[in-house]
């Protein structure tokens, strides 16, 4: 990108997380993703390009969203621009430009609501600040509300509660509607629909690399711990990000789920037809979409004949899992109503360590000083356990249970205050790295801090896409890449499996 | 002539509010919410999250979270205002309720609290870059109009008072349809043709939020999506196998 001049994340790593930075209008006007090819658009009942009446087209889909959508209409309506928000978006923070501020993003979605759907706008638009839909309004749209990471954390701090991951949710359906799709998440669905996950890999390649996990866990420890796929009548299916199958340090944490639920001794299984967690029709608004997606868990859950579904370690996908399954995809009157659905790989290892089911060696992890990055949509969207901000609290726990060199970053950019990756909501590719690194920011000085304060060498995260934003931008601020860690790979690390190779064979094993 | 036009325009302005507001509501009760979006961590329970809502009405306790000088100036101009509101149910009840007599010494406290607090955010609205940035012309509009309705209620406490009795049988009168003489003094008349301006521009304005907060989904809902299914939309009725 053209605005990827200037900006030297290293003269950026240190000072405080939140300062605010000098307001720079239209510094990321430039900013955008690429657009969908049509043939992506039209996979998933979008127009594959921009139609000649897409302005009527635009302000009718606002229309319906409008009509189906409380927090649409109620958020539109409800902001009396007192400001609160305007200093809590870490795109903001990184990037100074003024429409990164929450309240100046909705307004773009706002003045459009405002001269179509008020009296006030139609009589008076300069007054209330309503405006005609142009082609440089929906520029700016394109542009813009793919610069908000669904994060919420304006939604926390917001008197009314105003989120804008709302806002931006319904920006994006209305220009799928109108054939303005972006091409990182409508390519991805697509994969999701044809071949069943979000990085395309096809059922063969996932049963080789499932096997190969086994030989390397079996080499480490000398335990055959087993990556079951398609197994029928399995108790728990568990569907986990793809990147898990994939790249480093996801699949440290599938080890990780796979000597839980070994030491466990439940028997579980992946699914092909599910092998995806990740749920991208949220990112782009499309309840269509997420249906679809969601349902695929459903049926896999139920050509399996599974008792219980697990989910794995990503932060969307938990959210889609956790708040809406239930509704897109239930009931789930076949499943055992003794455990939650779904639940958290994360609470069922957490539950295995109250029970006292497993066994650390926590000096495995003597080598990382650790922070825990809470991913917005487990912290803001989510919950774990029974009792509110149990998100938090969880995977706290289980890297205290596995490690000796634990460390919070400031209260006020951890649990429900947390900072974005800089990455979520459809916006991990690399065309957008500029602002990718620049949203990235706010976190990066956290870690800093702690980093000098107590000497942080690693942060752990639930969230394959924190994941892999970290492993890019770590480098950028002067960390290393691999500073960034699943929470499971530190569980993976220090567990100790029944039956497995005693310390000195291990080490023998190792080299 | 003078008592005509302001009745008239007391009943049509409390019809547009009434009226206004009503459709406002109706609209959002009437509007599904399709999914579970609490803002998290949330209340577990129906009755916590009403409980969250009724803090967030009286304390703003998601603002004092966000920014302390904007709660604390928002929350004196709001409580300044329900004071004054209440006092001023004096002109609309007769007998007055005990405890309307009973806040009247805090009326004029209210009264100055909330121009106060009115000034203090338009000092920051002018003042403060990004909130000078997101401000349009209707912000301060909005805020000139309170402040014009505080400001010419107090004049007529402290200078230019008005006959008070008369103010009351004129409200009195309006409520039985039976149309009182309305004194004619200049500060009156601003007065009650600002509250006037405020009742029509309510239900088409901002000032929304008022009703907006209730049905807000990510304060009103409950975090208990995997013990109770929601249902509210077709997201319900589509079929479950493709």
């Amino acid at each position: 990108m053209a605005e990827a001049t200037k900006f030297d994340p290293r003269q950026h790593v240190h000072g405080d997380p939140l300062d605010m930075p000098a307001l720079c209008p239209g510094a990321m006007q430039a900013s955008k993703p690429y657009p969908a090819a049509p043939n992506h658009n039209q996979a998933l009942g979008f127009p594959g390009e921009l139609a000649p009446d897409w302005k009527e087209k635009a302000i009718a889909r606002l229309g319906e969203l409008l009509e189906s959508n409380r927090a649409l209409r109620v958020y539109l309506d409800s902001c009396v621009k007192c400001g609160a928000c305007t200093d809590k978006c870490h795109y903001f923070l990184g990037t100074g430009d003024p429409k990164n501020m929450p309240v100046a993003r909705q307004d773009l979605l706002r003045k459009i609501y405002r001269r179509y759907f008020t009296l006030s706008g139609k009589l008076f638009p300069k007054l209330v600040g309503a405006e005609d839909l142009t082609k440089e309004v929906l520029d700016d749209w394109y542009s813009y509300f793919h610069q908000c990471s669904q994060c919420r954390r304006c939604s926390l701090y917001c008197p009314y509660g105003i989120d804008t991951a709302e806002i931006s949710m319904a920006a994006r359906d209305i220009m799928d509607t109108i054939g303005m799709g972006q091409k990182y998440s409508n390519e991805i669905i697509g994969k999701v629909f044809s071949i069943g996950n979000n990085l395309g890999l096809p059922p063969k390649a996932l049963r080789n690399t499932l096997e190969g996990l086994e030989d390397d866990i079996e080499e480490e420890t000398g335990v055959r711990v087993r990556l079951p796929v398609d197994e029928q009548g399995a108790d728990i299916l568990l569907v986990t990000p793809s990147a898990d199958f994939f790249a480093s340090p996801h699949m440290e944490g599938l080890i990780g789920y796979a000597k839980v639920l070994h030491e466990s001794g439940v028997s579980w299984t992946l699914s092909t037809h599910a092998s995806e967690a990740a749920n991208f029709g949220m990112f782009i608004g499309s309840h269509e979409n997420m249906q679809k997606i969601a349902l695929r868990i459903r049926q896999a859950a139920q050509d399996l004949g599974v008792k219980r579904i697990v989910i794995g370690e990503c932060g969307h996908a938990w959210r889609v899992a956790y708040s809406f399954l239930n509704t897109l995809a239930g009931p789930f009157e076949f499943l055992d109503p003794n455990y939650p659905v779904p639940q958290h790989i994360c609470e069922f290892t957490y539950d295995l360590i109250q029970q006292g089911q497993l066994k650390f060696d926590k000096s495995k992890n003597d080598a990382f000083r650790l922070t825990f990055h809470d991913s917005c949509n487990v912290a803001r969207a989510s919950r774990m356990g029974d009792w509110a901000g149990g998100q938090f609290d969880i995977p706290r726990a289980i890297l205290r249970a596995v490690c000796n060199h634990y460390f919070d970053m400031a209260p006020e950019v951890i649990r429900e205050h947390t900072l974005c990756c800089g990455g979520g909501g459809g916006l991990l590719t690399d065309e957008l790295m500029d602002l990718r690194a620049k949203g990235a920011m706010p976190r990066m000085r956290a870690l800093q801090e702690a980093a000098d304060e107590h000497g942080v060498t690693h942060m752990a995260a639930i969230c394959a896409i924190c994941k892999a934003q970290f492993s890019k931008v770590l480098p950028m601020y002067g960390f290393d890449r691999e500073a960034i860690v699943s929470v499971h790979q530190m569980v993976s690390n220090a567990i100790v499996l029944t039956g497995s190779k005693p310390p000195e064979d291990q080490e023998s094993g190792d080299e | 002539m003078v008592t005509l036009v302001y009745a008239t325009a007391f009943y049509a302005a409390t019809a547009l509010l009434v009226l206004g507001l009503a459709r406002k509501i109706w609209l959002y009760a009437r509007t599904p919410a399709p999914l579970k979006i609490p803002t998290t961590p949330a209340p577990l329970t129906r009755s916590g999250a009403g409980f969250r809502v009724a803090r967030e009405v009286v304390f703003f306790e998601s603002l004092f979270r966000s920014n302390k000088w904007i709660w604390l100036f928002g929350w004196i101009f709001h409580v300044s205002l329900a004071v004054v509101v209440l006092r001023h149910l004096r002109y609309f009840l007769q007998p007055a309720p005990a405890v309307i007599a009973l806040i009247q010494p805090l009326a004029v406290i209210g009264g100055l609290g909330m121009v106060a607090g009115l000034g203090a955010l338009w000092a920051r609205r002018v003042f403060v870059a990004r909130i000078r940035y997101i401000s349009g012309p209707s912000d301060h509009l909005m805020l000139a109009l309170l402040i014009a309705i505080g400001a010419s209620g107090l004049a007529m406490k402290f200078f230019a008072h008005t006959d008070i009795v008369a103010v009351k049988a004129f409200f009195l009168g309006l409520m039985r349809f039976d149309v009182q003489t309305l004194p004619d003094d200049p500060a009156l008349l601003v007065h009650l043709t600002l509250v006037l301006a405020l009742m029509v521009i309510f239900p088409f304005s901002k000032l929304l939020h008022a009703p907006g907060v209730f049905f807000s989904p990510t304060r009103n809902q409950a975090d208990d999506s995997r013990e109770r299914r929601h249902v509210s939309s077709r997201l319900d009725a589509a079929p479950r196998r493709a």
